[in-house]
């Protein structure tokens, strides 16, 4: 039951129920990750859903046993850039809608700091944001993303770093202009979460 | 055979400097600042994971199930 030489061997309608059954496990996946792209619950959703038509159509070019997960999240961020270069403009005039979308999705029991994480994650430029997504929550190797964004590897690593630096550098300048205080509330309050979450696992 | 090399063709009297490899030539903040960074880099990452996760764990909305049913529809359906 093992190896992709048994997947390989699979055709027609057998081939697709692999296939789909596959695609279907990664449809959360996809969801999060159109949703840091968007930063916008519903355009996220189209997005994966689009990207969902298009990995379903272009299965014949997939190999299975491959690494799917890397192969639909390749076809998501073409999809989110071509739309994006169709349609800037929308994409910024609903900025604040997207922000209204993030904080409304929120659990309320859900901590500030979660709330400033994705701010600072907003305002990191796309090609960092996705980098430290893809390699920092979404579980791909340097080697993964690297593929995943067209570039090179040593690119994710360098857009990785400085992404983490300049979100660490966003969560404790903001506390600092907030009260004046140099004790870093932001930076604080994901410390502190962070603790209680280790702690909970 | 490759330290030689690279500090004899990279001329300069930074050549030392270089083979020292973690030492930045800025001042370091100190050692328990660099601690506390690389405690907030990983709290950041614990973060960044249940940002992530969350929407990971939202209910999947049917219209996702309902774009695979209908290609499966159009596909030949032998099922």
């Amino acid at each position: 039951m093992s190896a992709s030489e048994d997947l390989s061997t699979l055709t027609g309608a057998a081939r697709d129920n692999v296939f789909q059954k596959d695609l279907v496990t990664l449809i959360p996946h996809l969801r999060a990750f159109a949703r840091t792209l968007t930063g916008n619950a519903t355009q996220a959703d189209d997005l994966a859903q689009d990207a969902l038509i298009k990995a379903w159509d272009a299965r014949a070019s997939f190999q299975l046993g491959t690494n799917m997960k890397a192969w639909t999240f390749m076809i998501l961020r073409n999809q989110f850039y071509s739309d994006k270069r169709r349609s800037w403009r929308s994409t910024q005039l609903d900025q604040e809608a997207a922000e209204r979308t993030l904080v409304a999705v929120d659990d309320p029991e859900s901590p500030v700091a979660l709330d400033e994480l994705r701010q600072a994650m907003a305002v990191l430029p796309a090609e960092q944001r996705e980098a430290l997504i893809l390699v920092g929550a979404g579980g791909f190797a340097y080697e993964e993303a690297a593929e995943i964004c067209g570039c090179a590897v040593g690119t994710v690593k360098s857009r990785v770093s400085r992404a983490r630096k300049a979100v660490q550098g966003i969560l404790e300048a903001g506390a600092y202009g907030r009260d004046g205080r140099p004790a870093d509330e932001a930076m604080g309050n994901i410390l502190s979460e962070a603790e209680r979450l280790s702690a909970a696992r | 055979m490759r330290d030689k090399s690279t500090s004899d063709g990279e001329n300069s009297p930074k050549g030392v400097d270089h083979m020292i490899d973690q030492q930045p030539t800025r001042p370091l903040p100190p050692v328990e600042n660099s601690d506390e960074a690389r405690l907030r880099q990983r709290a950041i990452g614990v973060k960044l994971r249940q940002m992530f996760d969350e929407v990971v764990n939202e209910p999947v909305p049917d219209e996702f199930l309902e774009i695979l049913r209908r290609a499966d529809n159009s596909s030949g359906g032998e099922r």
